[in-house]
């Protein structure tokens, strides 16, 4: 056999085909171990108290409004049949509510999270689409057409349970009843508003929506949703939009409006106050509960303590350990080190 | 009915889809190789003869009743009937090497009738019919009849496997044969002995198989507990259609059961997952990219041959480091296969061969005797007898013919260039020893032998008579007539065989040299002489002719004879010959026994010769205690004694100082002298044993006894196997309660069978012949490789494949776990937590790459340190890294993560904002960061356990994690214009634009990894398994280094000639 025909055969002799590459070899000793779990158990408890610290300044006000107990005042509006019921649920701040501040409805046992809840919508149309206008997606059933055959713009179960009690604050001064500027500018994603979510460009809007129905539980139509701001109507309302971006958990609130204008930007001054309630989304059929919230954030959001607590325990638990581990080698003379 | 998925078929299908092709392409190119090796076979030429004329022809074509012409170092491509030969007396010779093992020249004869016709045209013109038995797998039996008509007139001739050439055999030494083909295809005795080839599953597939069913049953779990639990949860018909999410009106009318059983299927679709079915396109991808490895490793390749090792199936990489019972082959795999002479004892003065070691001096030289050394003029005499007796004694052939063979045998003298043949390649080596003493033995004349003696004249020995050789009393003479007229009787034969026929001689001398050279593993033979007067020769002579013209018992009588006329010897010496291992075979062998493998020798070879090679080969050392159950003992004593006695003689010394019973570990008996036991049994009684007996019981008895002796013996010869039944062996032990995974090395055709019965095959690529490499698993160049590739290839690939079998269901747990928790939040309704895409692409590719690299790159020890510690490799000895508590470890500890996770994300959730401008996120906020979490998470579980960090490493992980957020960016940054929904627009980066989300994703990880890394230091600290501790870092560049060199050295057989010959 010649000599090239030997060599032809033979494997390549680099690093890699030889399993040779070099390479890092790291070792979880404890001497990487122990000081690395005091490291990062002392950082993960400064983060912990500093969490734990900001999500304590945070003021939370919640109301329920559901009217269970025969006494609260919007007990009335839980009969079905009353309609357009309004109810006033008092309080007093004893301190100032440091702004902005933010106000939330919060729904109870309702499960926006269901499946097939959260597929009956059409996406093609709420981008403005007017062929899915006379036509809407099958998913959106039993919300695709109305008893008359006629298609239902927004089509679907989400848009069709939209959140639609509506809340006034009035601060109540000597002089009267002084009402609280809401401000509902971008309570919805900018990107949904803006991008997402879509009107047709028919103009007037109105014109879009011919040959179609509202969804059955809307008072009115999309286009009208509004009243107020023109720009706020049809599919990028920001209500609609705040409504249609499902929640993850059956307990949920939704940013309802924010207080940031006039004299109320720096926050509401002590003092007592009057919400007025619109009240017409019904609840009580499932057993969910509803409220209305009123906070404050910081830079890390709205009150959480779970984030600072779970810091510091976990913080405290890589302490502890670290110094379990550091009698365990103590006692057993570091074999590592042997 | 159409059955409402939770996700798209596309999501669950393209995983599906993934894994198919990759399966498909995969076995679609090993099966091409197949087809390719198939062909080479296939279409081999070979030479027909037609009307008298040579064509050519492909081998597949041959058919029954051919005739064939075949050419030297030809191999027969069927079972032939040898017609005639080039040889004027119509014999041929034929090396069977590849069949049984034997590398001998046997010689083969035409049928009488036929061996005249020595050309094309006069071999056409034969007319006969061949009458032959069905095929049978018996190598050394056959019987049929051939009708020869010659003028018409049929002369019947009998034939015998004398006439029978089989396939896989090769001419030698005879320019060409014609034959006719009778057995062809599969109907070769060769081909019959083939084991089926069966798919062959190693032992992590099998417990990845368990596992999985595991997991069906889990999958199957979840879901019929969801089913239950949203069917008792609806029973409320307040939570079971709410206002806001009216039902259609088909779905109402829908009968209950049905709908149960589809809400059951449409869990099953959403759990799915669960099921790593890119698991085993990853297992697939590694076996096969990791076989690479194995066939560039340059240390298994081999200069001499030019060959590196060959992977067949890539399906056993980790079962290589699983093996608990080697048996290997004897003959071409412990041994070189190569006989030589090294040392001769007269009268207890040893010589050596001159220039034994092309120069170099041999180990232990100063010690012996060279030839110069004057013995004095009695001595002198004795010498010179004990030269012509080895000259004369054998039945060597010579054949005097330059070929390339004959260099090799050549080269020693300056004479013309001539070679030995022999059925015993001890004779050959024996008398080519005596050459280069300076006696040669030139041929055969006229029933005259001649030999050339040291003054360069020429010696004629008349030659009047041949005692053969026979097994049992071991021993052969030769009765020759001096030209002087002296007669002589010359006997060669084993010690024990020899020492009581001897009369004088300076016994004690000579048995000293022949028992140190037997324990340094040479073979040893005796030889002693006879003057015999006229008058004795005479009564010899009738005695014999009596013997041989007997109608009756003429063995026993030949045999009675022999044993009358064989006495009263007087001893001249002794030699030693040594069938040389294979360079590094003891290391090699000594290195399994280290790792806790039991080593067995299966061999066709006869008893002594075997027995010998083990002893050099370390398998016996000093210490052994060598226990035979031979057909020798069980004459003497039924087969039933013999066994008990073993049995009792094996367990004594294990029960009596423990008083434990059977000892847990055999194998560590190494170090104490006397529990170290060896066993020989041979074939015939083998099959005894084995054989079912008149009562099923006993039957069952003595194969549980006889496994009961193996296991505790740490090395067992079996001696006189038949190629299946080494199959039987491989495939008793296979059966034993233990179910011990076996592994099969061997380079013949004879060795087909264990290979592939055996759970690993491995074949030699041996000089002759390649069945067994072809049908192998692996193949490699030469035993010593067997070490690297068990210790550190086996050890290796069994480590990467555990961590990737129990990584992969542990991070599916960790991926669908939250998912089956989430259904408790959403009222059942099969909501999946993550997006269609991360779903679809989580285990094809945002988990998949930083595994398969692992589990082709990790080395948890480095290759050396496994080398150089055999016993390492009893750390991860019975399947050890994939026992039920480790997966069940995993299996929580996944459980642990996907809790820690989802619960992790479920508090932050919990009616609260988590950016600063108060808006809130939705569920696929909440999928995404849990998702997030999870790659994260698993992705560094994998970095804790990667010990080594290759540039290839850091960039497939930190790669796949960059890739996973980059993706993330792109599929939530972008309206994809062919999606009918965006719900992942904008997603991920509101959620990374939130500082609470991204404390949170550090939190939960370090959360998710804290107990496997305290699990790991503690255990590490606490319970140190062998592996970790060569794991620490030493201070000083190894310290164990020095100690293990001086046992290797020790190892080396002391006079192992490293090969002269390249």
């Amino acid at each position: 056999m010649s000599k090239e025909e030997n060599t032809a055969n033979r494997p390549d002799n680099t690093a890699f085909t030889q399993q040779r590459l070099p390479a890092w070899q790291p070792m979880l000793s404890a001497g990487i171990v122990i000081p690395g779990f005091v490291i990062i158990g002392v950082a993960f408890i400064g983060i912990g108290v500093a969490l734990f610290v900001t999500s304590q300044n945070i003021q939370v006000l919640e109301k329920d409004y559901t009217g269970i107990e025969r006494n609260s005042s919007c007990f009335k509006c839980t009969n079905p049949r009353v309609k357009n019921c309004n109810c006033t649920i008092n309080f007093s701040l004893d301190k100032l509510f440091e702004g902005p501040v933010f106000v939330y409805y919060g729904l109870s046992n309702y499960f926006q999270n269901y499946r097939k809840y959260g597929v009956s919508k059409d996406a093609v149309q709420l981008t403005g689409d007017l062929a899915y206008f006379t036509e809407p997606s099958t998913t959106c059933a039993p919300y695709q057409r109305d008893a008359k055959d006629k298609p239902i713009v927004p089509c679907g179960s989400i848009a069709n349970s939209m959140f639609n009690d509506t809340f006034k604050l009035f601060q109540i001064v000597n002089s009267g009843n002084v009402e609280v500027p809401f401000d509902g500018k971008g309570i919805a994603w900018w990107t949904d508003y803006n991008i997402k979510y879509r009107n047709p460009t028919t103009n007037p809007l109105k014109n879009a929506f011919n040959d179609t129905v509202k969804p059955i539980f809307w008072p009115r139509p999309a286009y009208e949703l509004d009243p107020t701001n023109s720009a706020n109507n049809g599919f990028i309302n920001q209500d609609f939009l705040v409504w249609m971006r499902r929640s993850a958990l059956p307990n949920f609130r939704k940013l309802y409006r924010r207080i940031t204008e006039g004299e109320y930007a720096k926050g509401l001054p002590a003092g007592d106050y009057a919400l007025v309630i619109g009240y017409n989304y019904p609840v009580l059929a499932f057993e969910g509960r509803k409220k209305v919230v009123f906070s404050n954030v910081s830079w890390m959001g709205g009150k959480n303590q779970f984030l600072g607590i779970a810091y510091l325990v976990i913080g405290s638990l890589c302490v502890v350990m670290s110094i379990v581990m550091l009698i365990v080698y103590a006692k057993f003379k570091f074999p590592d080190e042997e | 009915m159409i059955i409402d998925t939770p996700t798209s078929p596309i999501t669950s299908g393209l995983p599906l889809f993934f894994v198919i092709t990759v399966t498909a392409i995969k076995q679609g190119y090993e099966d091409w190789l197949r087809h390719k090796a198939d062909n080479s076979v296939n279409q081999c030429p070979v030479h027909e003869v037609q009307h008298g004329k040579v064509v050519r022809k492909q081998s597949r074509k041959i058919r029954v009743g051919d005739v064939m012409l075949i050419k030297e170092n030809e191999t027969f491509p069927c079972d032939l009937i040898l017609l005639s030969s080039s040889r004027d007396d119509g014999t041929c010779f034929v090396t069977t090497a590849s069949l049984d093992g034997e590398s001998s020249h046997k010689t083969y004869y035409a049928v009488q009738d036929t061996k005249a016709y020595t050309t094309e045209e006069e071999v056409d013109s034969i007319k006969a019919v061949i009458e032959c038995e069905q095929p049978q797998p018996d190598l050394y039996k056959f019987v049929g009849r051939v009708n020869i008509y010659m003028d018409n007139e049929p002369v019947a001739r009998p034939l015998g496997s004398e006439n029978l050439l089989l396939r896989g055999a090769t001419l030698k030494n005879t320019a060409y044969i014609y034959a006719v083909a009778i057995y062809t295809g599969m109907e070769t005795k060769m081909a019959l002995n083939y084991q089926t080839k069966t798919q062959k599953r190693s032992a992590v597939e099998k417990s990845m198989n368990a596992y999985l069913v595991v997991y069906l049953c889990i999958l199957i779990g979840k879901a019929f507990i969801n089913t239950v639990l949203k069917y008792v949860w609806q029973a409320d018909p307040n939570q079971d259609e709410p206002w806001y999410n009216n039902r259609t009106d088909a779905e109402k009318e829908r009968h209950i059961v049905i709908r149960a059983f589809t809400d059951f299927l449409a869990y099953m679709v959403l759990f799915n997952y669960i099921i790593p079915v890119s698991m085993y396109v990853t297992v697939e991808m590694q076996k096969f990219l990791g076989s690479y490895f194995i066939m560039w490793d340059d240390d298994m390749y081999d200069k001499e041959l030019g060959e590196s090792a060959v992977v067949n199936t890539s399906d056993l990489n980790e079962e290589l480091g699983q093996v608990e019972y080697v048996f290997t082959d004897k003959t071409g795999t412990l041994t070189e296969n190569n006989m030589e002479f090294i040392e001769c004892c007269v009268d207890g003065h040893v010589y050596v061969p001159q220039a034994i070691c092309n120069g170099q001096v041999m180990p232990g030289s100063d010690t012996m005797d060279m030839i110069d050394s004057s013995p004095g003029p009695r001595a002198r005499v004795t010498e010179e007898l004990f030269f012509r007796a080895l000259c004369l004694c054998h039945t060597v052939q010579v054949k005097e013919e330059e070929t390339v063979d004959g260099i090799k045998h050549g080269l020693h003298s300056g004479r013309p260039s001539s070679f030995y043949i022999s059925s015993s390649p001890d004779e050959v080596a024996l008398v080519e020893g005596m050459k280069r003493l300076g006696y040669t033995y030139l041929r055969l004349k006229d029933s005259h032998m001649e030999i050339l003696n040291r003054e360069d004249q020429v010696e004629r020995f008349e030659l009047l008579e041949v005692l053969t050789f026979d097994s049992v009393r071991r021993r052969m003479s030769v009765i020759v007539r001096a030209s002087t007229g002296e007669v002589y009787l010359f006997c060669k034969g084993a010690d024990s065989s020899i020492f009581p026929r001897v009369v004088s001689g300076k016994v004690e001398e000579v048995k000293d040299r022949v028992e140190h050279n037997a324990v340094e593993g040479l073979r040893t033979l005796c030889v002693a002489y006879r003057a015999l007067t006229p008058e004795q020769y005479e009564e010899t002579y009738k005695l014999l002719n009596e013997a041989r013209l007997a109608l009756h018992d003429r063995d026993r009588r030949l045999a009675e004879a022999y044993d009358q006329i064989e006495t009263q010897l007087v001893l001249l010496g002794a030699t030693a010959v040594e069938d040389r291992l294979q360079e590094e075979a003891a290391d090699t062998v000594e290195s399994l026994h280290q790792a806790g493998m039991k080593v067995w020798v299966l061999t066709g070879d006869k008893m002594e010769t075997a027995a010998a090679t083990c002893y050099a080969s370390k398998l016996f050392r000093r210490g052994t205690r060598v226990l035979e159950l031979t057909t020798k003992r069980t004459e003497e004593q039924s087969l039933h004694d013999a066994l008990f006695d073993l049995s009792r003689t094996v367990l004594r010394p294990h029960r009596d100082p423990s008083g434990l019973g059977l000892d847990p570990d055999p194998v560590s008996g190494l170090s104490g002298e006397c529990s170290d036991f060896g066993l020989i049994i041979d074939g015939a009684t083998l099959s005894a044993v084995l054989q079912p007996g008149q009562e099923a019981s006993s039957a069952g008895d003595y194969k549980e006894i006889f496994l009961e002796i193996c296991r505790n013996c740490s090395a067992v010869l079996c001696c006189r196997m038949a190629p299946l039944q080494k199959a039987q062996i491989v495939k008793l032990i296979k059966a034993s309660k233990e179910h011990p995974i076996t592994l099969a090395i061997g380079d013949g055709a004879n060795d087909v069978s264990m290979i592939l019965e055996a759970h690993v095959g491995i074949g030699i690529m041996g000089k002759e012949g390649r069945q067994a490499a072809r049908n192998s698993d692996y193949a490699i160049p030469k035993f010593k490789h067997l070490k690297k590739m068990l210790l550190v290839h086996g050890h290796y690939y069994y480590i990467r494949i555990s961590e990737l079998v129990q990584y992969f269901f542990y991070k599916n747990v960790c991926f669908i776990f939250p998912q089956f928790l989430y259904q408790f939040f959403c009222g059942f309704s099969q909501q999946p937590l993550y997006d269609t895409a991360y779903l679809t692409l989580y285990n094809i590719s945002f988990t998949s790459l930083p595994i398969l690299l692992y589990s082709l790159m990790e080395q948890h020890i480095n290759i050396d340190i496994l080398r150089k510690d055999p016993t390492l490799y009893r750390d991860i000895s019975k399947n050890c890294l994939l026992r039920w508590p480790i997966f069940i470890y995993w299996t929580l500890l996944g459980v642990y993560d996907a809790m820690v996770m989802f619960f992790g994300a479920y508090f932050l959730f919990d009616n609260t904002t988590f950016t600063s401008n108060g808006q809130m996120f939705g569920n696929w906020t909440f999928g995404t960061l849990v998702f997030t979490v999870l790659v994260f998470t698993v992705t560094f579980k994998l970095v804790l356990d990667t010990h080594y960090w290759t540039w290839i490493n850091h960039f497939v992980i930190w790669g796949s994690l960059i890739f996973f957020v980059v993706f993330s960016l792109l599929w939530g940054g972008i309206i994809w214009p062919f999606l009918n929904y965006q719900r992942m627009y904008y997603v991920f980066m509101q959620m990374l634009s939130s500082g609470p989300a991204w404390l949170s994703i550090i939190l939960l990880i370090t959360a998710g990894l804290l107990p496997d890394v305290l699990k790991k230091v503690i255990c590490r600290a606490l319970w140190p398994t062998t592996t970790e501790r060569i794991q620490v870092p030493r201070p000083q560049p190894g310290p164990a280094t020095p100690a293990f060199i001086q046992r290797h050295h020790q190892g080396c057989v002391p006079n192992l000639v490293v090969s002269l010959y390249v």
